[in-house]
């Protein structure tokens, strides 16, 4: 996918996990929405990503996985996993955005053998609404992707306590 | 004889499949019905779909009333599948009844946990209907 920030060089070893997350998010998307996410970057333009979906990661591997996205894609996911129309996917947004972010980083774990057995996932919290800032206490970078469904952005970030 | 045939034979000999009462159990109640659409979609033909958002609720319903198949979550409040699955294997309408958890923790420890406490099988996160029908059809077949 286009539109990958890497911020973890003094990790060379995790290099390798930044295609095991795009799978991951992919294979989620497919299986779970029967859809496809293309490749995408994030701009000015585009709407605000007022939906955050966060799975806390804890064992071998300690930090947070994020799923940013503006609400009205919240709703289109809620509206494919379930076959609802938009309307009636609306107050599920919240639930199906926290499934998504749970799918796609116990999909992640599952792909290290290191991780799969010595990391736990939290369940999911979601934060809707533009007036807040999230900061993680994650201090051992971060691998981002960020990704296109029917048009519009949404981000995915691993951040990680060294 | 194919496992599908097995499965249509045991609905007392009918020339179709036997009606399933089902106990999904997951906190997320987008899972709880993107399970039962995938249980549809595999073929299984449910007369009633029980829902509980946790351990504890699951086992109130199975007080109430017996179920064909049960499919539950591991990660949840309140009560986790794990527990939930060490609590039923003690009610008398639950022997012989499958099992099947759906998990994100994809983790041999999770699922051998999971196996010795009682559950028949497990399916991981995300799912598609075929994996579905994989993994519950040979299980309702051999009730």
């Amino acid at each position: 996918m286009k539109g990958v920030k890497q911020s973890h060089a003094e990790w060379p070893e995790r290099e390798s996990w930044l295609p095991l997350l795009e799978l991951s998010v992919r294979e989620v998307y497919e299986r779970m929405l029967g859809c496809q996410v293309e490749p995408g970057i994030i701009t000015d333009t585009q709407p605000a990503l007022d939906c955050i979906a966060l799975v806390g990661l804890t064992g071998t591997l300690r930090g947070v996985l994020s799923l940013r996205c503006s609400s009205a894609s919240a709703i289109l996911m809620a509206s494919k996993m379930l076959e609802l129309s938009a309307g009636d996917a609306d107050p599920q947004m919240g639930d199906a955005i926290g499934e998504i972010c749970n799918m796609i980083a116990g999909n992640f774990k599952s792909r290290i053998p290191e991780l799969s057995d010595r990391c736990m996932l939290s369940v999911p919290t979601v934060i809707a609404g533009e007036d807040y800032t999230c900061h993680s206490l994650a201090d051992g970078g971060s691998i981002d992707t960020a990704f296109l469904l029917e048009g519009s952005p949404v981000t995915v970030t691993l951040q990680v306590h060294s | 004889m194919t496992w599908h045939e097995e499965y249509v034979c045991s609905g007392q000999g009918e020339d179709k499949p036997m009606k399933v009462k089902a106990l999904i159990v997951d906190d997320s109640s987008v899972m709880r019905k993107i399970v039962e659409r995938s249980l549809r979609q595999a073929g299984i033909d449910l007369s009633e779909v029980v829902e509980a958002g946790n351990g504890v609720e699951a086992l109130s319903a199975l007080r109430l009333a017996a179920v064909d198949l049960i499919l539950c979550a591991i990660n949840m409040p309140v009560m986790d599948g794990l527990e939930f699955v060490r609590q039923a294997a003690k009610l008398e309408n639950v022997k012989g009844v499958p099992i099947i958890m759906i998990t994100t923790e994809g983790s041999e420890s999770y699922v051998a946990q999971a196996l010795t406490s009682g559950a028949r099988g497990y399916i991981r996160k995300p799912f598609t209907a075929d994996q579905v029908k994989e993994n519950v059809m040979p299980l309702l077949a051999g009730k």
